[in-house]
């Protein structure tokens, strides 16, 4: 199973993972549009939220167009999805995208752009 | 506990039956059409299909059916008064089946946005019946370019209407070979018309079932395909006999198919305001479902044990309100046991309220379909309740197998459950005996005969010929035939203009009973459902408050039909702040979410108070409806006892502490006097006292509602909300002056 893991300790708060992951798909740098979201903590220090493909997205969508693939990474079919938001309701992590340009919300695909954009090691892909 | 991810899909149905079914249709007519573009939630195009001479035609809905109207049950009843007089019975040829959903129907991004409204005049109560249903039938019809269908004639043969939404097409075809229950060809017209597997989804049916054509109590089914499930599910527009009009037309089944669902084939006026309230509304299922109704597991049948524990659930008929035996049914059964959990069950997408629970691959034990593993749709609370413990039956196996029957064969549960436990009644009291129902034992209880008699019903033979006349009519026929008092069983047949009653004992919430018999259609619960703020959290507590209650809830929940959504939605979840509000029984931020939903739609920016004015346009239009078909004054809005307190002695009994008690504290008679009555006269002053009470709620209400006391719109209030319409006027002006 292929996803995203988390060292928060390692987060200097860049937000390069951000603007990597919402340029990947809507071309912008806007945290808004983040698969993956950084938030200061009130002690000090970043809280990353990332998708740890658990898969709740796909429970409750009932047009089952969010199907894992073969490294269990949960996967948005665009064309089938009807754009009824509830994936990005039920996101217990808060890391689907709704974006009022598309139908559809995005998520993440463990593809690996932000851990490429992290100066720091603070996430990485995990494959087990 | 039986989970989605185990639950193995259904058995695909035998294509090559299919494409005989298909072989022997003989088209009647063909006609291509362009599907006008839906703009802020409208088409403005009518289908009027004419079965008679198999005439399709489209025509233009006017800007002031649109603004008087807004659409759903509003342009359903506008329509049905433009097609029907005076005399129109329910199998007159003219009268209709009005189908509309509404502008807010369609879109995709808030829960219960999928529903059509349904109207008719009723076999049963003589009257406009409407009725909603989910489904996908309502928001394809409107994508294929239709805010409304209206459906007129008989035709000689079985037909099935098709419409393609994507190739702009319609059709009518004589269909002889398609099986008339529910589940079957539900499952064979969305395999006829997929292009393959994938496709099935968007195709939708409406159909009624093998009861309905002679059975008044039918319904239609409206259908959505489960993809996940591999099987076709059923939800119905169940009140009043509308089965029984489509079936008497001679439709067999209407397709509608449609491809390409995404979240803004409305072109909305403001996708942003809607996308944003419709992720806050999941988000808020997400967190609060799961501490508050527990919808997404057990859906509306959570409030069972609820109700059992105030008094309100009808049992025996609705002598008692609960029953000992509540264990076997409640709602940790059905989920532990029968339901299955962890499915993505809305009826329309983006529901996340997700109600529409399945027992899956129930394994049936009775009837023509004995053996075979289904999928159960349900049950709601009002079908549990209504086939189970008022009738005496608590076993789930029973319930969930007449809930399956009922549907296929096309009979309303919330009629059958009300009409079978008054036939049990009258069994018990000599009123009928083994005799009279062919060898029927209808003690209240006996579930081998309660499914027997589903049977022989759908089949019209035997007693189920009787059962299938609905309460109303069996008790002028067992008084006719000398076999019981008619006072007595106008006091416990729970029946009013001739609809049964939806199922709350409603003895004691004052609230309720007006709830009911303040009703235009009929005593069902959706007009008013004061049950709960009144008996259970008592949010209404005064006399004032009920009556309020009785002309605020009735508008707000009528706008709901108008627009195209669902009411569940609306109060079987609420924000985690809203008892800190002003009026937590309105649940404020859910009304403003919807009026946030209509401007994000039509572009119409209204308050909370307008939206009450467009509902009330609408609500006096269907009383005077009513009254043009001789229905809707003071004298029809009477209730029968059993709804309001104690008819027996066994009743009084059972409750002696509560009634006595009320005696001294509401009707200021003394202790010492209330120990000196007999039970006979102890039972006289309740009664003297609480119909006494329902007379003052109506002296109460329709004063609110702008009526005179006998129920009749008084002119200058039609005038002031902008309904002083010429036909209107004509029926109400004669009545302005006339007393009860």
């Amino acid at each position: 199973m292929k996803r995203l893991v988390k060292d928060e300790s390692k987060c200097i708060g860049c937000r390069s993972c951000e603007e990597a992951c919402s340029k990947a798909y809507y071309k912008v740098a806007d945290r808004d549009k983040s698969c993956i979201k950084i938030n200061e903590k009130a002690e000090g220090g970043f809280e990353i939220k990332i998708c740890t493909q658990c898969g709740i997205c796909g429970q409750v969508c009932n047009t089952g167009v969010i199907q894992p693939n073969a490294n269990g990474v949960h996967m948005l079919n665009k064309k089938e999805c009807v754009g009824c938001l509830m994936c990005v309701g039920y996101c217990p992590e808060q890391v689907m995208v709704q974006d009022d340009s598309r139908s559809e919300p995005s998520k993440c695909t463990a593809c690996g752009l932000c851990v490429k954009a992290c100066p720091t090691g603070a996430i990485q892909i995990q494959d087990c | 506990m039986i989970q989605m991810c185990d639950v193995p899909r259904y058995k695909d149905v035998d294509m090559e039956e299919i494409k005989k079914m298909q072989a022997a249709h003989v088209l009647l007519n063909k006609v291509e059409y362009e599907p006008k573009q839906i703009e802020k939630g409208y088409t403005d195009k009518l289908l009027t299909i004419d079965v008679t001479d198999a005439s399709i035609q489209i025509s233009d809905i006017p800007a002031e059916v649109k603004e008087k109207f807004v659409g759903g049950k509003g342009y359903c009843l506008r329509y049905l008064w433009d097609a029907t007089n005076p005399n129109t019975k329910w199998d007159s040829p003219e009268n209709e089946i009005v189908m509309s959903s509404g502008p807010i129907a369609g879109i995709t991004q808030y829960a219960g946005t999928g529903k059509m409204l349904v109207a008719t005049i009723s076999p049963l109560t003589g009257i406009p019946i409407d009725s909603n249903v989910g489904g996908f039938f309502g928001p394809y019809l409107k994508f294929s370019g239709f805010d409304a269908l209206e459906l007129k004639g008989q035709a000689e043969e079985d037909v099935i209407i098709v419409i393609d939404g994507n190739k702009g097409t319609i059709e009518i075809d004589k269909a002889p070979l398609e099986h008339l229950d529910a589940h079957l060809i539900g499952e064979e017209l969305t395999a006829m018309y997929a292009d393959d597997e994938n496709d099935r989804k968007h195709v939708a049916v409406v159909c009624a079932g093998s009861a309905a054509d002679h059975c008044d109590l039918s319904m239609l089914n409206f259908t959505f395909y489960d993809p996940r499930r591999g099987t076709v599910r059923l939800k119905q527009a169940g009140r009043g006999g509308i089965g029984r009009v489509f079936r008497h037309k001679k439709v067999k089944a209407i397709v509608c198919k449609y491809q390409g669902i995404k979240n803004d084939l409305n072109h909305v006026h403001d996708i942003s305001i809607i996308n944003k309230t419709g992720v806050k509304y999941h988000r808020e299922m997400a967190t609060q479902d799961p501490k508050q109704n527990n919808m997404r597991k057990i859906g509306t049948a959570n409030t069972m044990k609820i109700l059992n524990d105030y008094d309100i659930l009808p049992t025996h008929n609705f002598k008692f309100g609960g029953t000992p035996n509540i264990h076997e049914m409640e709602p940790k059964v059905f989920i532990e046991q029968w339901l299955t959990q962890g499915a993505a069950d809305g009826c329309w997408y983006g529901c996340s309220m997700a109600c529409a629970k399945a027992a899956d691959h129930f394994k049936l034990k009775t009837g023509p379909y004995a053996g075979n593993c289904v999928v159960v749709d349900g049950p709601e609370y009002e079908t549990a309740a209504g086939v189970g413990p008022n009738c005496g039956i608590t076993t789930p196996q029973v319930i969930l197998e007449i809930n399956f029957y009922c549907d296929t064969y096309g009979i309303d549960t919330i009629s059958w459950g009300t009409t079978v436990a008054f036939l049990m009644e009258c069994y018990e009291n000599g009123i009928l005996n083994k005799e009279r129902t062919g060898g029927l034992e209808l003690n209240f209880g006996n579930c081998d005969a309660a499914l027997e008699l589903l049977h022989l019903t759908a089949k019209n033979e035997g007693f189920g010929k009787i059962a299938g006349m609905g309460t109303h009519k069996q008790k002028e026929y067992f008084a006719q035939q000398g076999w019981g008092d008619m006072k007595f069983m106008n006091d416990i047949a729970m029946e009013q203009k001739g609809l049964e009653y939806s199922e709350y004992g409603s003895k004691e919430s004052l609230a309720q009973q007006g709830g009911y018999g303040l009703t235009n259609k009929g005593p069902q619960h959706d007009e008013a459902w004061l049950i709960f703020m009144d008996q259970v959290n008592n949010q209404i507590p005064t006399f004032d408050d009920k009556a309020e209650a009785l002309y605020y809830y009735p508008r707000f929940r009528t706008w709901f039909g108008l627009v195209g959504l669902c009411k569940l939605p609306w109060n079987d979840v609420v924000p985690e702040n809203n008892s800190l509000t002003d009026e937590p029984a309105k649940v404020p931020e859910h009304v403003d979410n919807y009026l946030d939903l209509f401007y994000g739609v039509t572009g119409r920016r209204i308050d909370r108070e307008e939206l009450l004015v467009m509902s009330e346009r609408v609500y006096n239009f269907q009383r005077i409806f009513n009254i043009r078909l001789g229905k809707g004054l003071r004298k029809h809005d009477a209730i029968p006892y059993r709804s309001v307190g104690p008819v027996t002695e066994e009743e009084y009994l059972s409750r002696q502490e509560r009634y006595d008690g009320q005696l001294v504290e509401k009707v200021g008679y003394t202790k010492e006097q209330v120990e000196q009555m007999s039970l006979q006269e102890k039972m006289a002053a309740t009664r003297t006292y609480r119909e006494g009470e329902y007379e003052k709620l109506i002296n109460a209400v329709y004063p609110k509602r702008g009526w005179t006391m006998n129920g009749v719109p008084k002119i200058e209030h039609l005038k002031k909300i902008g309904m002083d319409l010429p036909e209107l006027i004509e029926i109400v002006e004669p009545l302005q002056n006339v007393e009860p």
